[in-house]
């Protein structure tokens, strides 16, 4: 197959596609309602935010619970750092999306679509509103947009619901899910753009179709970024299952000899480049190995850059975007982020690599979102992968400028 | 059917007044900011009335008792 399927059609330099082209190029959507919700069941296609959720049976949870009064949120709230797939895909294709969206709202039976988008994201935000105003007007009626701020957990589900209920972009107590009880208390689909776009393509050329696409067992398409030591930064569209040595090969390789490679972003894990490169990007895959694909971040961490450094830094960056809101999240991360700095800038001290084996056990689980479990993630996919620097760290951290 | 009391907690409720903690240390215990790490599997039963002290005691009515169908 040609492995462009998001990101077909043309030049993305050229900007977002018209919805003429856009309609001339693809035709119009055949599916939805229940044969759609049952297609997706079967297309194995899972939630491109982070967590690979499978969307079909989000659908089919959202089709129980609506009783005509659902909300569908196009979630295009990219706050990891590393990621700019979901922006891009925005910016070049964003009628792809909007058909998801309102294919969702038609299936969900919803009243209304919100489409949440960065605040920052300038080339995205113009590409939706323009993309919004070409679409017809039974569609225009029901759908608005939304900006997200610039935090971390600005895209997490329950934080996109507060924002649209009450202009406060911070996680809330779940349960109630979203798809239970979100925006004014109606079931609402919280999706990311990326899954929306692939909802779009099943909903013309079916669940097979989706499958026939993939390698080493996993099914469809993916958008990966690749960030980090590599000679091309930037986003890709992969098969699933593609390793990532392969996908790291299309960005033309690593800049210089690599140490470790960052999958999934800052949820995500760091692994041993002599382990990394074989991995498949496939959700499942990942998830059987104690991984996980999150949002498709693939960063490279050169052999010349230190480890321990750079795991400071993004704790330090995790801490701070806590939303502050529960005691172990903010407090524990803040407590792990200094310990952290603590080895990086003035070297390995027992008593500060005690405390974070401690608290790397009692934080997670104890938010009332998945940020501190996120972090934790990370910092014990640190230890681990760079136990030896942790262990013999001397002081070093104010020599290295962040990647 | 037999069924199990479980306590959860509202972590955004939640501002580590600790009391609970002193209530029933069987149960809860403090982390080094002073919130609550509560141990995880069902409340036995000897315990269930001070669990319920807990509950009504804390100042913002963060903790909550359920019951559940018994896992085994």
């Amino acid at each position: 197959m040609s492995d462009l399927r998001l990101l077909s059609g043309p030049d993305l330099r050229s900007g977002s596609e018209s919805h003429a082209d856009h309609v001339r190029r693809l035709g119009a959507p055949a599916l939805a309602g229940r044969p759609l919700v049952e297609a997706l069941v079967r297309s194995g296609l899972t939630g491109r935010g982070g967590a690979s959720f499978p969307a079909g049976l989000k659908w089919r949870a959202m089709a129980a619970a609506s009783k005509g009064a659902a909300v569908v949120i196009a979630n295009g709230a990219e706050g990891e750092p590393q990621s700019g797939k979901d922006r891009l895909l925005m910016a070049t294709r964003p009628h792809l999306i909007l058909d998801g969206a309102f294919i969702a709202a038609r299936t969900l039976r919803a009243s209304q679509v919100v489409i949440y988008i960065g605040e920052e994201h300038g080339a995205a935000w113009t590409a939706m509103v323009r993309a919004l105003a070409e679409r017809p007007e039974f569609e225009r009626r029901i759908a608005r947009m939304a900006g997200a701020p610039h935090r971390y957990v600005a895209g997490e589900s329950s934080a996109a619901v507060h924002l649209v209920d009450a202009g406060v972009a911070t996680p809330t107590t779940t349960p109630p899910q979203p798809h239970q009880r979100g925006v004014g208390g109606a079931p609402t689909l919280v999706q990311n753009v990326e899954t929306l776009a692939h909802v779009a393509l099943i909903a013309r050329y079916g669940d097979e179709w989706y499958r026939s696409a993939g390698r080493r067992g996993a099914a469809g398409t993916i958008l990966i970024t690749l960030a980090g030591g590599v000679k091309t930064r930037g986003v890709l569209e992969v098969e699933a299952g593609t390793t990532v040595a392969e996908a790291v090969a299309m960005g033309g390789g690593p800049s210089e000899p690599a140490a470790a490679v960052l999958i999934g972003g800052y949820f995500g894990s760091w692994v041993k480049a002599v382990d990394a490169w074989a991995l498949p990007l496939d959700a499942a895959a990942l998830r059987a190995g104690g991984l996980s694909l999150g949002c498709g971040v693939v960063g490279v961490l050169p052999a010349s850059r230190c480890g321990v450094c750079d795991t400071a830094r993004i704790m330090r960056y995790l801490a701070e975007e806590s939303s502050a809101q529960c005691g172990p999240c903010f407090f524990g991360l803040r407590a792990l982020s200094d310990a952290c700095s603590r080895i990086a800038e003035r070297g390995t001290n027992r008593d500060d690599m005690a405390r974070l084996k401690k608290w790397a056990v009692e934080v997670p689980g104890r938010g009332a979102c998945k940020h501190p479990d996120g972090a934790v993630t990370f910092l014990r996919s640190a230890l681990s992968t760079f136990s030896d620097q942790f262990e013999s760290h001397s002081a070093h951290w104010r020599q290295q400028q962040p990647a | 059917m037999k069924t199990e009391l479980h306590m959860t907690i509202d972590r955004i409720k939640c501002d580590g007044h600790g009391l609970c903690g002193e209530l029933v240390p069987e149960l809860i215990r403090l982390d080094d900011w002073g919130y609550p790490i509560i141990t995880p599997g069902p409340i036995p039963d000897r315990l269930a009335p001070l669990a319920q002290r807990a509950v009504a005691t804390c100042p913002v009515l963060a903790l909550a008792l359920h019951r559940a169908a018994a896992s085994r």
